[in-house]
């Protein structure tokens, strides 16, 4: 069974269509790359998916479930939609991190907050809290900043505040972790160390959905390319036929202008 | 007429000083806040009669609204009898007040970067944990500043009660002119002003201080 599944999906914005039919689907322990131009429905795309934006048509479906359907108004509720995002993880271009609050913090916080609504969780509150910090130590660990965890954001680089970004999104468990152009926002020598983290979620067989400008490590980390244009996906497959064998004359041009580095 | 004479009839008349400050200020906050998210509603009607009101009251004098207040009532009915000199001043302070609040408290809610609650979002928070955990503390530390200036203002607004005859503490001191021409003690009461915004401003560079330890 699909880890997602995503058929029919369309979204406007007043008479601008965004996206138009979207059909795909992923697997588990698969590495999806987004690719296209600015302005191709990338990131709306994703944000559909996290339901930051909600679509106007089509049927958004995990491992079976049935998490939006535009015919179905149940779907649609603010419970429902808070409920349907655990399933995925969000990782901003532009970080998003809460400025008040330390690295591990931001890390624990929507734990926290979740663990509040646990039956057992005032008689065996310490216990949890404790379980939660330790995960939360583990997770920066993982992303190689143990020795920030009381840093706040504003003290940390870039690539720091990014990599922060992505542990607290590991830190809700999430089915897909999705990452809107992780990179776009920092300077060239930080791109490096978040990739990095990327590259290693892959190894682990983290199911990813990467929109991304790194054609390059796209190419490296993914299992799936789907390249958009105009709202449209255009190619979907495996990143050896998308980069080297590529069949639409849109995908064509697009490769070959962004190896001219004019994208 | 001693110091001590003069010191002790200036005091009088900043108790009723610092009882307009004070009042107006605990009303006037919790009432901007209400009429800011007035102003920010989505609902057309709504934000435009909040923003119609807001547009009323800071584009005429606080001195005219105090007046309005105060005779409005009884010039309109007859059988009215309106409210007491404090009371209309309190009315009229803590609406003006309140509706200059409520353009800074607007102006730091939406300031915030939508990102902020986007990520509170994906991680699957409520729209309560969201403002409450993530958006009120940046807000606070936004509006500090703009909230201490006009705290400040207040602290001299408040010597336009004596239009209708609120015995504030520029009232009691012109009144040595008048009895004992005096005009020594009108100067004097101007160190009343100066000691309290002072202290005021101490304590705001308190809470500025207090809330340095991050940025937005």
């Amino acid at each position: 069974m699909s880890v997602l599944e995503v058929s029919n999906l369309q979204k406007s914005f007043g008479s601008t269509d965004v996206l138009k039919n979207i059909n795909f689907s992923l697997e588990r322990g698969e590495i999806l790359s987004i690719i296209g131009s600015s302005g191709s429905g990338k990131t709306t795309l994703l944000r559909c998916l996290n339901f930051l934006e909600t679509p106007d048509e089509g049927i958004i479906s995990c491992n079976g479930d049935i998490l939006f359907d535009s015919s179905n108004p149940k779907t649609l509720t603010e419970t429902e939609i808070r409920k349907n995002r655990l399933h995925f993880g969000l990782v901003f271009q532009s970080f998003n991190l809460f400025p008040q609050y330390t690295a591990m913090k931001n890390v624990m916080l929507a734990k926290e907050l979740l663990a509040k609504g646990r039956p057992d969780y005032k008689s065996n509150k310490k216990a949890i809290l404790t379980e939660i910090e330790n995960e939360a130590k583990a997770l920066l660990a993982q992303v190689g900043l143990s020795d920030k965890l009381s840093n706040y954001p504003h003290e940390l680089s870039g690539g720091q505040q990014q990599r922060v970004a992505i542990a607290r999104a590991l830190a809700l468990n999430p089915e897909i972790l999705c990452f809107d152009e992780p990179t776009s926002a920092l300077d060239p020598e930080l791109t490096g160390e978040v990739l990095k983290v990327i590259k290693q979620l892959a190894d682990r067989h983290t199911t990813m959905i990467i929109v991304t400008h790194e054609m390059q490590f796209a190419r490296e980390v993914s299992t799936k390319v789907l390249f958009m244009d105009d709202g449209y996906v255009v190619e979907y497959d495996t990143p050896e036929e998308v980069f080297g064998n590529p069949k639409e004359e849109r995908t064509i041009r697009f490769l070959e202008r962004y190896s001219n580095g004019l994208e | 007429m001693t110091f001590t004479a003069v010191t002790l009839k200036l005091l009088e008349g900043f108790e009723t000083t610092f009882l307009i400050f004070i009042i107006t200020l605990v009303a006037a906050i919790p009432l901007g806040l209400i009429i800011s998210f007035g102003s920010m509603s989505r609902f057309r009607p709504l934000s435009w009669l909040t923003r119609t009101l807001v547009w009323i009251i800071r584009g005429t004098p606080l001195m005219l609204q105090v007046i309005i207040v105060f005779y409005g009532p009884g010039l309109i009915w007859d059988n009215v009898r309106g409210l007491t000199r404090m009371s209309s001043v309190l009315v009229a302070f803590i609406i003006n007040y309140a509706a200059y609040f409520s353009e800074i408290f607007r102006g730091g809610i939406e300031g915030i970067p939508r990102g902020q609650y986007e990520a509170g979002q994906v991680l699957g928070m409520t729209k309560r944990q969201i403002f409450f955990r993530i958006i009120l503390l940046q807000v606070i530390k936004r509006i500090v500043p703009p909230m201490s200036n006009e705290i400040i203002t207040l602290v001299k607004d408040t010597s336009l009660a004596r239009v209708i005859a609120v015995r504030e503490i520029i009232m009691e001191a012109e009144s040595f002119i008048s009895t004992y021409a005096l005009i020594w003690p009108l100067f004097y009461s101007g160190a009343f002003f100066l000691i309290f915004c002072g202290v005021l401003t101490i304590l705001f560079q308190f809470i500025e201080q207090r809330l340095s330890y991050f940025r937005v």
